[in-house]
């Protein structure tokens, strides 16, 4: 195996591919479901809101490893965070999966375990999948949205 | 083994010597697009650089040798599929702008309300949509004939499904994810006995195994340039001559009236009543260097050597473990869709990527399929003539290793 896709599937990733946390529904959250037509992939983002601050994330579906292992890291980062917190971390992964390939890494603890992505522009909408649903909940209330 | 020269053949490819992430490149996505010989390349360079004109319209020089190349062009493709005239020959797109010229002029004159366009569930999302679109302005019904779980489509669902109402029936000749060969012929007899005509996309059937259109007896045959070693953004559209005298244009423009005043027009005879604006000249003519270039090899040699390289790939994908082949019909060539027990389709396709080996992952343009397939995706390797038995033992060998990554 290349170094670059061990970069792409650190350890982190393919435990939490395996493993993956947070994986249940949350009856009263909010919802929205991120699609990517192009593979079938279908993952639901639920978000429990109280007092602009997230108390619970998680999610259910289909998706690759890259895809799953970041909906379960989003689904840990994003807890006890205001939404505007959310806001700015979503905008910070998202400027490190586009990165260019050898851009210093953010500090954005187990989050950077999806660096390597950027070394990939096919995965980067895997990665992106979970993280533009729960914007879709975050600015719309929900919905569903789609990478194509 | 079959007689087939395949590596004198490879040399005739250049960009099969490629390397890709330090490896050679094993090419095993021939189902979305297949590789140029030296020879179709040369020959649009060739057509740039010493017959480049508009067509069917000056009287200079360079005019009539673009529209000698262009005609010759169709003319060789008439031979290559047997039609009984050039004339049966439209140069389109693709296989998509085929169907949906069809779809169009043919089923707008044939379709009214209450009517019924049969489609299989195994087509390409190319097959499905013009047809649902066409029933939605006619008032008509698109009904689906189911397969086995082998995936096979067999003539004889087919003519439970026919009724009184069929109008068309259109079907792949090849399976883009199953790679089963369709019964055609008996598809065809039992559509005319009911009165419907068939359309049969051939995109992945034409370079992969000999396609006689008056043999199969199909109304329409639609194929696409690329898929059979041609250029892209050309495609080929056969029509028996009696369809498409009756037809309506599709597009509008120059190049397809007889006459033009603001009182009236009248259109073109067939082809050219069909090729509004100036044609893809470059990609007729490159398409017919694909075709002289196929015509050099017996096309049972062909079919011969893929065979052999389908059952090889079967059988040693049998012995990956967790691994399940998608689609063992009776009759398939060289589409070998598979699943890997907890890997996604994806993951599988970086990780070959990475070693040279090109696939594809997802549905393949085949939502439908993959609803009855009860899939989200499926991994493809998918053959041409010049793929080799160690190409897919690299391929193979790799993807014990992927389950093993990811187990």
């Amino acid at each position: 195996v290349s170094r670059e896709l061990e970069d792409l599937y650190r350890d982190v990733i393919l435990d939490h591919h395996k493993r993956p946390r947070n994986f249940r529904v949350i009856g009263s959250a909010q919802t929205a479901e991120g699609r990517n037509p192009l593979c079938g992939d279908r993952l639901t983002v639920y978000l429990q809101v109280e007092d602009a601050r997230v108390t619970d994330a998680s999610f259910q579906g289909y998706g690759c490893a890259i895809a799953t292992a970041s909906a379960s890291l989003m689904t840990e980062a994003v807890r006890g965070k205001t939404i505007a917190e959310v806001d700015a971390l979503a905008a910070r992964f998202h400027g490190m999966v586009v990165a260019a390939h050898d851009a210093p890494l953010p500090a954005l603890g187990e989050l950077a375990a999806l660096g390597g992505v950027r070394r990939f522009p096919a995965r980067v909408k895997c990665a992106s999948l979970p993280w533009r649903a729960l914007l879709a909940i975050v600015s719309a209330g929900g919905g569903l949205v789609s990478t194509e | 083994m079959s007689r087939l020269d395949v590596a004198a053949l490879r040399e005739e490819f250049p960009i099969l010597a490629a390397e890709v992430h330090g490896a050679p490149l094993v090419y095993l996505d021939n189902a979305a697009t297949t590789q140029k010989p030296q020879a179709v390349i040369d020959r649009v360079a060739r057509y740039y650089t010493e017959e480049n004109a508009n067509v069917h319209r000056a009287v200079h020089a360079l005019a009539e040798r673009a529209t000698d190349a262009y005609e010759h062009a169709r003319a060789t493709v008439a031979r290559f599929f047997n039609a009984a005239h050039p004339h049966e020959i439209v140069f389109v797109r693709g296989t998509t702008e085929a169907i949906n010229l069809v779809a169009d002029s043919f089923g707008g004159l044939h379709v009214h309300a209450g009517d019924e366009v049969l489609v299989s569930v195994m087509e390409h999302h190319s097959n499905i949509v013009p047809w649902q679109v066409l029933c939605a302005r006619a008032g008509a019904n698109l009904r689906v004939v189911s397969m086995t779980d082998e995936g096979e489509l067999r003539a004889s669902d087919v003519a439970d499904a026919l009724t009184a109402r069929t109008r068309i029936v259109s079907i792949a000749h090849v399976s883009n994810v199953l790679g089963s060969v369709n019964p055609v012929r008996d598809i065809v007899r039992l559509a005319h006995e009911r009165g419907a005509a068939v359309i049969v996309d051939g995109a992945q059937a034409a370079g992969h195994l000999p396609v006689d259109v008056q043999a199969l007896g199909c109304d329409f045959y639609a194929a696409s340039g690329h898929k059979m070693f041609g250029p892209t953004g050309i495609g080929v559209l056969y029509g028996r001559a009696e369809h498409l005298e009756s037809m309506p244009p599709y597009q509008s423009g120059g190049g397809m009236v007889g006459s033009v005043s603001f009182e009236g027009t009248s259109y073109a005879p067939p082809p050219y009543r069909f090729e509004a604006g100036t044609p893809d000249v470059a990609g007729a003519v490159g398409l017919a260097a694909a075709v002289a270039f196929l015509e050099r090899i017996d096309p049972a040699e062909i079919e011969a050597h893929e065979a052999d390289l389908c059952a090889h790939a079967a059988a040693a994908l049998g012995t990956v473990r967790g691994l399940r082949l998608v689609g063992t019909a009776p009759r398939r060539i060289g589409v070998l869709s598979f699943v890997l027990e907890g890997v996604h389709p994806h993951d599988v396709a970086t990780m070959l990527d990475r070693i040279g080996v090109a696939i594809r992952a997802g549905h393949h343009c085949c939502q439908p399929l993959m609803d009855r397939l009860a899939l989200p995706g499926t991994a493809r390797a998918s053959i041409a003539f010049y793929n080799t038995r160690e190409e897919i033992d690299t391929f193979v060998a790799a993807l014990a290793g992927v389950r093993e990554f990811f187990a």
